[in-house]
């Protein structure tokens, strides 16, 4: 057994109350076993203690940490080595690729300088040694001109590169176990899979061990041998990766399991944690469209250039949308789907003018959205609300979340009286499934699905038509985005509102839409409807994103 | 602060309890501190001194004379009867001036008019308690009417500083483009010029006076905050929570100052309290080159002006006195800025 966790608590001093110290505990007795050359996964939501557990083996977690029980590595208790000891382990016999890339690699040294550190320090290679070693790791995590590259930044690598370098890094010094802390969480669907499949053939050449940490279940059926699922502090469950997806015994797993959103089935809501928990079934009949409804949107030809200075005087005209046509109609909700960089999200953006449009139209309710003047726009706003990516950042953190649901109100003249935009801003509160208790909060006492319901809230203060979603669910956790996309769908029901459904996630979208738009490059390369694009892909591109979904744990022999 | 930029929380009408503002928050970090406390604590007794003297309940007459020249501290005791050498009287014989003198006719008419008057010498104390100065007049009192004085100079000139830095900044930073290269091009004119020459310019424009000395201090010290407002505007103008506000509606006034300046006022306070130490620095600085507050005005620095004739004659204690003075204030004042943002900076939090 390569490394050995036993019991192990974790508890974090959270500072003096009336002179007793207040302790978090995060892990609360958590053992498992990785060994040599196998990969296990620990699975669980934000706050699980997945990656506190990661972290503790080699110590990195900050100061005000207490570590109990014990991290048998090799025959040695890594919760009782001194910071020499652990240095010698960290990055030589363990490593650790981390979530974010961008902010792991330092930007001002170059990526030769930052593979070439560890080589020098650990292994007492020469300069010159360690930069062929480097160009040849470079090369083993599969970046095109190696040899280039090393002299690159890294704001001039993409960021499924970066997360190659950073694995590269790691793999730097031949180590025996690999911690991988949601390595892929950051990166487009399609590079998730690259990260994925490189990982899966480093392990098999280097004989090393990976702890591979994710919130996706469906993920780390593809990539672990043994999984253990965490909630709160404590491991629900943990077997070999088949029983664990052929037959979980946990409620929690099986929950976990129900409410990702499939391919290949469509019920009309998804199951969320605690129903599943208590026995509940998810509806399964979706509510029929009325294929007739009145077309409320539609976009002709709508393009949106940057313009990019190449020198003092040059500049190069970047289009980061062209020439995209659809039709929305009302109740109806259109998928957008691509990878970062295909112009979804400015395309959403220039919809509201947030961004302004370089040409094309956009027909709302039978008027040119673009020609409008500021009075004009400023009632149109009323009807095409957005929400955001990040629940953390939409929110204004200094406004209570009553302030933020009557500031929309205040500014349009709706309702009669404070006192009135009170009573509806309480009332959209309970429609989102929060309670009136809200009012009075700010939103960082929120988690981050709670937040993304206020988001909702505040644009549905204005009674909008047009809810423009970008990338609406993508940055929750995968049990939190089944609850929000559960109460999308029961708005539109109730409310007949129609979605612009932005994301990268091919699974949510087609558990969404009615009609899909598959973006590359700025255009549009493919559109259908959600059944079609699924059933009979024709293009090259989107069957690469529907190849690129993880499927949870398929068994080698079908 | 934070009143100006929110709006007041309407009156609660249903039992819904209101959480913990960020405000409330940072207030009880601060209560943890023990420096901040104290240092807050010493900044309030100069606080509560500087209305009492604005009043006009302390330190009114601060210009009466009311020791001999140069008193000595209480502590030191009374000065030592000079053993001054008496000017020898002459020996010669008298001479009657009176037939060249023109104004001896009227001696008698004058001692008449003088006898019907009273005058009363007040009797001058030998010792007062931190002494006095060349004319006799109080240290003590000088120098609480002169924190009155300079610290009212260093806070309006903070107050007016952060104003226009803020104002600047908030529009440099959130509209960028040709409004902000304006904006960084009289910035960069500002600070080119070395402070103290700008000051003595401005000086020379605005002449002396305790409110000129603030407009002069803010015009030339606006620029760092100017600077780092800008900077935080910048990151915040792009924030998603700014986006939203814009697709609700939001004017770009509002976004600016309803939005983004609560979430930057922590930056602005704490700059703000740096100048405060600052200006009252360049105050003294100023009244000692003769050109802050006017003559019948008295403050650290034209304390610390006088202070150096007397000096050399060995008069030290009116140095001393302003010195202290000025030193207990603001080394409180730094210590209380340093605590505030220490607690107004959530990143610190959860260190200990």
């Amino acid at each position: 057994m390569l490394l050995s966790i036993q019991d192990l608590r974790v508890a974090f001093r959270m500072g003096k109350v009336d002179g007793v110290m207040q302790r978090f505990e995060a892990v609360k007795g958590v053992s498992f076993d990785v060994p040599e050359n196998g990969t296990v996964a620990l699975v669980g939501e934000s706050g699980s203690g997945k990656s506190v557990t990661a972290m503790s083996v080699l110590n990195l977690l900050p100061d005000n940490a207490e570590r109990s029980g014990k991290i048998v590595y090799q025959g040695k208790d890594l919760l009782h080595a001194d910071l020499s000891e652990l240095q010698a382990l960290r990055g030589k016999d363990i490593a650790c690729v981390f979530q974010d890339p961008m902010g792991s690699l330092n930007p001002v040294f170059t990526v030769g300088q930052q593979l070439c550190e560890p080589l020098i320090k650990h292994l007492g290679m020469k300069p010159r040694e360690a930069w062929a070693r480097a160009e040849a790791l470079l090369a083993e995590v599969g970046i095109p001109e190696p040899k280039r590259r090393l002299k690159a930044y890294p704001h001039e690598l993409s960021g499924g590169q970066q997360q190659r370098v950073m694995i590269a890094m790691a793999l730097s010094c031949e180590p025996k176990l690999l911690i991988a802390d949601e390595p892929t969480t950051a990166l487009d669907v399609t590079i998730q899979r690259q990260i994925l499949e490189l990982i899966a053939k480093l392990k098999e050449q280097h004989r090393m061990s990976v702890l591979f940490i994710s919130h996706d279940l469906g993920l780390v059926g593809e990539i672990a041998d043994h999984v253990v699922v965490m909630r709160n502090g404590i491991v629900r469950e943990q077997g070999p990766v088949a029983r664990i997806f052929n037959a979980p015994q946990d409620a929690y797993t099986k929950a976990l399991l129900a409410c990702r959103p499939h391919l290949g089935e469509n019920p009309a809501r998804l199951m969320v944690i605690d129903e599943h928990m208590q026995g509940q079934t998810a509806r399964t009949q979706a509510k029929p469209k009325d294929p007739n409804a009145p077309v409320l949107l539609e976009v002709k030809a709508l393009a949106k250039s940057f313009w990019l200075h190449t020198g003092l005087f040059a500049r190069r005209e970047f289009k980061a949308v062209r020439g995209v046509n659809f039709q929305l109609r009302r109740g109806h909700t259109l998928g957008v789907v691509g990878e970062s960089g295909s112009g979804k999200t400015t395309m959403g953006l220039t919809l509201l003018r947030l961004h302004e449009p370089t040409g094309g139209e956009v027909m709302f309710d039978g008027r040119n959205l673009l020609t409008l003047n500021d009075r004009e726009r400023q009632h149109m706003r009323r009807r095409i609300q957005i929400v955001f990516q990040n629940p953390y950042a939409s929110l204004n953190p200094r406004f209570t979340v009553g302030q933020t649901l009557i500031e929309p109100m205040e500014i349009h003249k709706i309702g009669a009286s404070t006192a009135e935009r009170k009573e509806r801003a309480r009332a959209l509160l309970e429609k989102v499934g929060l309670d009136a208790t809200a009012f009075g909060k700010y939103p960082h006492e929120f988690s981050g699905g709670q937040r993304q319901r206020i988001a909702i809230a505040r644009c549905l203060t204005l009674e909008p038509e047009v809810l423009i979603l970008d990338e609406a669910v993508s940055a929750l956790d995968v049990s939190v985005q089944a609850q929000v996309l559960n109460l999308l769908k029961d708005l539109q029901d109730e409310l007949g509102l129609s979605y612009v459904f932005i994301s990268h996630d091919l699974a949510v979208v087609r558990f969404i839409s009615d009609e899909v738009l598959v973006m590359k490059d700025g255009e549009v390369v493919e559109q259908a409807t959600a059944e079609e694009i699924l059933a009979a892909p024709k293009q090259e591109y989107t069957r690469r994103l529907l190849g690129a979904i993880p499927r949870g744990y398929v068994p080698a022999a079908a | 602060m934070t009143s100006a930029v929110l709006p007041s929380p309407p009156p609660q009408r249903a039992p819904v309890q209101r959480s913990e503002g960020v405000w409330h928050a940072a207030w009880k970090r601060l209560l943890k501190d023990r420096v901040g406390i104290a240092s807050l604590a010493v900044v309030a007794l100069f606080i509560v001194l500087i209305v009492l003297t604005a009043l006009g309940l302390v330190a009114k007459s601060w210009q009466a004379e009311v020791g001999v020249p140069n008193a000595r501290p209480g502590f030191m005791g009374a000065a030592p009867p000079e053993a001054a050498a008496v000017i020898e009287t002459p020996k010669g014989p008298n001479v009657d001036l009176s037939d060249v003198d023109p104004l001896a006719p009227r001696y008698k008419e004058w001692a008449e008019r003088a006898a019907k008057l009273k005058t009363e010498e007040a009797p001058r104390a030998q010792t007062l308690p931190l002494g006095g100065d060349r004319l006799g007049r109080d240290v003590l009192v000088k120098a609480m009417k002169g924190t009155q004085t300079s610290v009212f100079v260093g806070l309006m000139g903070a107050v007016f500083a952060a104003i226009i830095g803020t104002l600047l900044g908030a529009l440099a930073g959130f509209f960028g483009g040709k409004v902000g290269d304006f904006l960084e091009w009289l910035y960069n004119v500002f600070t080119a010029i070395p402070d103290i020459l700008l000051i003595l310019a401005f000086a020379a424009v605005f002449g002396r006076g305790v409110g000129s000395v603030a407009i002069i201090l803010s015009l030339v010290g606006w620029t760092g905050l100017y600077r780092q407002v800008r900077a935080e505007f910048l990151k915040h103008s792009v924030r998603e929570y700014v986006r939203a506000a814009e697709a609700i509606g939001a004017s770009s006034m509002s976004r600016m100052f309803k939005h983004i300046l609560p979430n930057v006022s922590h930056v602005i306070f704490v700059r703000m309290s740096l100048l405060v130490v600052g200006f009252i620095k360049y105050e003294v600085i100023l009244s000692y080159l003769g050109l802050g507050v006017g003559v019948d005005d008295v403050s650290w620095g034209t304390m610390l002006a006088e202070a150096q004739s007397e000096l050399i004659l060995g008069y030290w204690w009116q140095l001393a006195a302003a010195t202290a003075f000025m030193a207990v204030f603001i080394t409180a004042f730094s210590l209380m800025t340093d605590a505030l943002r220490d607690a107004l900076d959530p990143k610190l939090r959860g260190l200990e």
